[in-house]
């Protein structure tokens, strides 16, 4: 009796979260996968059942191929590198350091900036000719280069943006797992004759080990997540080499109205992320535990 | 010797990347206070202005894109908080059949973001007919996996007996709850609204999609408009307009960096 009344208020507890959680996330996940299965409702004509043919349209989608492998060179630069750097950034606010505050503050401020906002400034540093980046090679007295409309270097100039946006985000939370690592550690390890570099490789870098697994889910979600500044500096271009898969969903859904293949995109894109974020789970989760 | 020459390298290191991490801001400041013609011209003597911000917000309905920011930042942090608090104490400290399974969905969301989701949930607006709303653009993130989870982490350090001695007195659940556990989990409402507000007021996609009038878009929608369409290439305008746009959560920044950086520590850690 006493626990049928616990359930209730359990139950109803939760009620309101649970509801707007279906409605917005389980519920459109569900009906994403069932709508890639039918035509886009254009005009008179209504949807209709199309089994697989929205999924012949992507494998034979030369767009969707080049979107994907950028989105893919995006994620396997921009995660190492950011995830490196945040780690480099924390090991030196969190030792002695002259300015610590400023430099703590100076990595951790792009975080709180809008990426569309400091899309516009990059868009600046990045204009050919006369944006710093080339000023400053011109002093070098190096040729003008067109980063954004060069669809060899394209990639490689968002991806330097989405870089200094993370860094010191994930900076953060190395910084509050270091912190919690106990001094006398590194009295014993002194004592014992161990180098700084030793000391990190056996010592600091295996008790962060669950900081870098939670950073890198982050990191994987972010790569496929954050696209803001592809609409502010390139829109995907030239030719389609910086667009990357949200970007190109959005382009086809809201630009073209095919909301058919648009939907078939975003399961190609949550079938993507779960692989990742389960493969990695399990490949770190156990050097979490064995090493 | 190795070890101070070391040290200095460190320094210097930390330093230079610090210097070049805050570039583009010092970029910004400098373009947007000065006149159009020293955008990239570096000269310390150039004269300042504010003529650049002047010129932003009257080219553009600002004033009415912070308001809607401001409604909206505050709409989902009212929302996270009452949703995610009830959510939270629930899987904190009540026993019922499905919890594991409706826990494990919460968790889900961490995953599947409602960023990911934006085809089908347009189509969910539309038919509620909230398309162009202040509540179209916060609804799908009130209901957050993340807070739910961190909060629920908070309200499992508090001491049983607490609640137990607030029983005796004869206090229900949400009596309890209010009294007792949001009072000690107060670091952690600090933390994760920090969080909410910074993530909200910056984002860009969701918004845009549902949005297509002046009376709802938020700034930094209108940012993206104003840029693209008005300005050509007026560098030190743009420029301007972007500071402003980041501005108010730029000073918060830097006036409660301490905190800022503790309270995203905190919502981390767990």
């Amino acid at each position: 009796m006493l626990a049928r009344r616990e359930w209730i208020h359990g139950w109803l507890l939760l009620t309101p979260a649970l509801i707007l959680l279906f409605a917005f996330t389980h519920y459109p996940a569900v009906t994403t996968v069932w709508h890639s299965f039918f035509s886009t409702p254009r005009g008179q004509r209504p949807s209709t059942f199309v089994g697989l043919d929205n999924y012949d349209f992507l494998l034979a989608d030369s767009t969707f191929w080049q979107v994907l492998s950028n989105n893919l060179w995006y994620a396997l630069v921009t995660i190492p590198v950011s995830i490196a750097l945040a780690l480099m950034m924390a090991l030196w606010v969190d030792g002695k350091l002259r300015g610590r505050g400023f430099v703590r503050m100076a990595y951790f401020a792009p975080t709180v900036l809008p990426l569309i906002a400091v899309a516009n400034i990059w868009l600046f540093f990045y204009t050919p000719g006369f944006g710093l980046i080339d000023q400053v090679r011109g002093l070098f007295g190096l040729a003008e280069v067109n980063w954004l409309g060069n669809p060899d270097l394209v990639l490689g100039s968002v991806i330097v943006v989405a870089i200094w946006k993370e860094a010191g985000f994930f900076m953060i939370f190395y910084l509050a797992a270091l912190q919690a690592i106990s001094p006398s550690l590194r009295e014993a390890a002194s004592i014992e004759g161990a180098g700084r570099w030793t000391y990190f490789r056996r010592v600091t870098f295996p008790l962060l080990m669950p900081t870098t697994l939670f950073v890198s889910v982050n990191a994987v979600i972010n790569s496929f997540r954050l696209v803001d500044h592809i609409f502010v500096m390139t829109e995907g271009g030239p030719d389609n080499a910086s667009s990357l898969l949200l970007f190109y969903i959005y382009e086809t859904a809201f630009q073209y109205w095919d909301t058919a293949y648009a939907a078939t995109l975003t399961v190609v894109l949550l079938v993507l992320l779960s692989i990742l974020a389960i493969g990695q789970f399990f490949l770190v989760d156990r050097r979490v535990h064995y090493r | 010797m190795t070890h101070s020459f070391d040290r200095a390298l460190n320094t210097v290191g930390a330093w230079v990347l610090a210097l070049v991490w805050f570039l583009p801001l010092i970029y910004a400041i400098w373009t947007a206070f000065h006149p159009g013609a020293y955008a990239t011209r570096f000269d310390l003597l150039a004269p300042l202005t504010v003529e650049n911000f002047v010129n932003a917000w009257n080219a553009a309905p600002f004033a009415r894109y912070f308001l809607n920011t401001v409604m909206l930042v505050t709409f989902i942090l009212i929302g996270q908080f009452v949703l995610c608090t009830l959510a939270a104490y629930a899987f904190a400290r009540y026993a019922f059949p499905g919890k594991s399974i409706l826990f494990t969905l919460v968790l889900l969301q961490l995953l599947v973001m409602p960023d990911i989701l934006i085809v089908e949930n347009y189509v969910t607006m539309r038919r509620l007919d909230l398309v162009d709303t202040i509540a179209a653009i916060g609804l799908p993130y009130i209901a957050s996996g993340f807070g739910i989870f961190l909060l629920r982490q908070t309200f499992k350090t508090v001491p049983k007996e607490l609640e137990e001695a607030a029983r005796v007195e004869g206090a229900g659940p949400l009596t309890v709850l209010w009294k007792v556990y949001v009072p000690l989990a107060k670091p952690t409402y600090l933390a994760y609204g920090l969080v909410s507000v910074s993530h909200h007021w910056n984002n860009f996609l969701w918004p845009l999609i549902v949005t297509n009038s002046v009376e709802t878009r938020p700034v930094t929608v209108g940012l993206s408009v104003f840029s693209a369409v008005d300005q050509g290439i007026d560098w030190s305008i743009i420029t301007a307009a972007t500071l402003m746009t980041s501005g108010p959560l730029l000073i918060a920044f830097l006036l409660f960096q301490r905190q800022f950086v503790q309270s995203f520590m905190r919502a981390g850690i767990k």
